[in-house]
């Protein structure tokens, strides 16, 4: 440490000393860093927020049903499922792959739970275990397939859309329909499984305290680091205001049937996969092969382990959603997980800001996204207008999604950050 | 991994090679790349290898860092005799490559990139604290001009860019770091840090292997040079006793028997007493090389097609 200039105060902390940096503290610093990093193509989750607060004030207008507590219930009712499956598909793109097939992996799911409930009589514990292992045992297909033969992902896993649909259909049988047994746990769990309320409080204090003494703590440990923290009013008010929205959704949803199980589950795996992906070597290994293959393989990072085990966390989310939809309809058929399932899935990744282009992205994109995607689903059901026009206009903002993903893109690569 | 401890004075005292090879040769096919290679490479030295493409430059490169193995002669480490036959192999001798196109991730920031495969963990979770502090530390040791260590590698400069991609290489503690082309793609001023950096690391101790086009850096930071010539040693220079053209003059060939090396020395020696060096050097290389013993840039190689022909 001679080479600290002479003029910098020694007691500066490590990452502060260089003269060119401009230095921001507090609430108003916090603002500004923010406000710099968004005019330099940085955009994280702010279009999307701000396409949901447009989409929500939209439908209001045109329909006062929208923003109902029932309403929304049935919104994150039915974000889970297709949420589920998403969550993979933002793994699959950090690392630049893509996972056409997740629609008929979760259709298959659907369908050994259904055979297996009704016609083999197994223990629901059990048919969800095999489905999720089947779903398993198709990623790791996927992966040997891609990290043995270098077939792009894009072809194996179109070519595996097509097989698992069909052997969805083989499993289901000649009747193509099974109807789950209403009493069993799963579907209870999925139709009427609620927080109650004093529960779901719970929950926000919590979520509201983890922030809170989340960054109290990383403070800490940047200061015995010698490292410049962070303001703690800027924590305090962060915390503050997740407490304060967090306590109005469960107050407003409370005055319906309250916080959904399954959207719970959903949230919560969203969480705990932001923790693998921002904060384990596991995570840091998937956005540097997303960013650059060879620079991983060359530092060590065992690429094809990475590939493989995203592979199969995908088709693995993938078939657990498809549990969640068919415990949802209590049915199993031939159109579980076909339709728009897919697609919704893929889209919600896109617009809740993971990149395509792979190395960027994050969890909660799939949260962001799955709301804004039933959001205009729920809102267009609401105003009487059929699925020709719902797939319309769902495609039209996926290709907003993408189109700003390009532009925040060249603006990266215009304030040299690309 | 205390980074001050590897700060040791520079060894001048202890004259055994770190890296040795003795008569290392390689074929591809039917092209004899690398025929009897000898070179040595002791602590604190930089060595930088120069040639025309096709010397055989980046095949040794290769072959140190595990990319092919050699197929015949040894090389030997710190005394001992080894095999490289992966990257990872040499990485844990010891010996930090660092490439042309650097390998850095992009999308991540300087520490994540100082860190990546080698992050330090706290239970499951990466310890960021730690990994900051410690790429700090190291950055300032090197004398780094980067202003935030959690920007993104894409916003740094190309001399910034080669700076995160040496340091990197010295966060295993390596005894040898072998720099493939650092200044190729940067700037004046950039050149000029990366050099500031190759002396710190040879302040630090260890043995540089510097592969350069570029002259004006071999002159400016190394203290010997070895020319590779068609796949051969073609001359082994300390840089304070060679003059630019005889360096030339061994690249292209225009010296490429013993008459003309006995004939250098002598010239070398004269030189001590005038300063006609630069004069006898030419008239050396003239009757073979007209058109290199011409006054010739400082920066720049050049080698005209007969040059080769009239070898």
């Amino acid at each position: 440490m001679t080479t600290t200039p002479t003029e910098t105060p020694a007691e500066r902390a490590a990452d502060l000393q260089d003269e060119r940096l401009v230095r921001t503290e507090g609430v108003r610093g916090a603002v500004l860093a923010f406000r710099q990093r968004v005019r330099g193509g940085d955009l994280g989750s702010l279009p999307v927020v701000i396409g949901l607060i447009v989409i929500c004030a939209i439908f209001q207008i045109l329909n006062p049903n929208f923003l109902s507590a029932n309403n929304l219930v049935n919104l994150t009712l039915q974000c889970a499922a297709v949420g589920t499956i998403s969550i993979g598909i933002v793994l699959v793109l950090l690392l630049g792959q893509i996972d056409l097939s997740v629609g008929s992996v979760s259709g298959l799911a659907a369908a050994i739970l259904g055979v297996g409930l009704t016609q083999q009589n197994w223990p629901v514990a059990i048919a969800i275990i095999v489905a999720l292992v089947v779903g398993a045992a198709i990623g790791y297909l996927y992966g040997l397939l891609f990290t043995r033969f270098g077939v792009p992902s894009f072809v194996i896993t179109l070519a595996g859309l097509l097989a698992f649909l069909g052997l969805q259909l083989k499993i289901l049988g000649p009747t193509g329909s099974i109807n789950l047994p209403y009493d069993s746990w799963i579907v209870q769990f999925a139709t009427s499984a609620f927080l109650p309320p004093w529960a779901a409080y719970a929950l926000a204090f919590i979520a509201a305290a983890a922030l809170f003494f989340g960054d109290v703590r990383r403070a800490s440990r940047r200061r015995k680091a010698g490292l410049s923290t962070g303001a703690l009013s800027v924590t305090l008010i962060k915390a503050i205001l997740l407490l304060i929205v967090l306590v109005a959704a469960v107050a407003y949803l409370a005055t319906d049937r309250g916080l959904g199980a399954t959207f719970l589950l959903f949230v919560l795996l969203v969480i705990i996969m932001n923790f693998f992906l921002t904060r384990t070597r596991w995570g840091r290994s998937v956005f540097a092969v997303g960013g650059s293959v060879e620079a991983a393989r060359r530092a060590g990072i065992k690429v094809n382990r990475i590939y493989i085990t995203v592979f199969i966390l995908c088709s693995s989310f993938a078939a657990l959603g498809g549990l969640l939809a068919s415990a949802r309809l209590t049915s199993a058929s031939l159109s579980s997980g076909g339709g728009d399932t897919n697609l919704n899935a893929i889209a919600a990744a896109v617009i809740g800001g993971t990149s395509l282009f792979g190395g960027r992205g994050s969890a909660y994109s799939a949260l962001l996204g799955i709301l804004v995607i039933q959001s205009i689903s729920s809102g267009l059901t609401l105003l009487n207008l059929d699925s020709s026009i719902r797939y319309m206009i769902t495609g039209a903002v996926l290709l907003l999604a993408v189109i700003i993903d390009s532009l925040s893109r060249r603006s990266r690569a215009s304030h040299g950050q690309a | 991994m205390t980074m001050e401890s590897a700060v040791a004075e520079p060894t001048s005292a202890t004259r055994e090679p770190v890296l040795s090879l003795r008569g290392v040769s390689k074929g591809f096919g039917a092209v004899r790349a690398l025929t009897d290679i000898d070179l040595d490479i002791y602590p604190g030295e930089v060595v930088a290898i120069v040639g025309d493409n096709g010397a055989g430059k980046s095949t040794l490169v290769k072959i140190l860092a595990g990319v092919h193995p050699q197929d015949s002669g040894t090389i030997k480490f710190d005394g001992q005799i080894v095999n490289i036959p992966t990257p990872t192999a040499s990485r844990a001798l010891g010996i930090a490559t660092v490439f042309q196109d650097l390998a850095l991730c992009d999308n991540l920031d300087v520490v994540s990139n100082l860190f990546l495969g080698r992050e330090i963990v706290h239970g499951v979770a990466l310890d960021e604290e730690e990994m900051e502090q410690r790429s700090w530390s190291l950055l300032r040791q090197l004398s780094a001009k980067i202003p935030s260590v959690r920007i993104a590698v894409a916003s740094l400069s190309g001399g910034q860019r080669q700076t995160v991609a040496i340091a990197r290489s010295l966060i295993g503690e390596p005894s040898v770091v072998i720099l493939d082309e650092p200044t190729a793609a940067l700037g004046v001023a950039q050149t000029a840090e990366v050099l500031n950096l190759v002396e710190r690391l040879r302040e630090r101790g260890l043995g540089v292997l510097l592969i350069s086009h570029n002259m004006a850096d071999v002159q400016a930071v190394a203290d010997r040079v070895a020319v590779l010539r068609l796949g051969r040693n073609n001359g082994d220079f300390h840089v304070a006793d060679v003059s630019y053209e005889e360096i030339i003059s061994a690249i292209t060939g225009a010296t490429d028997n013993v008459v003309t090396r006995r004939a250098s020395a002598h010239a070398v020696d004269a030189a001590a007493d005038n300063a006609a060096t630069t004069a006898a050097a030419e008239a050396l290389a003239a009757p073979s090389a007209g058109a290199v013993s011409e006054p010739l840039p400082n920066n720049a190689i050049g080698i005209d097609d007969e040059t080769e022909e009239t070898r």
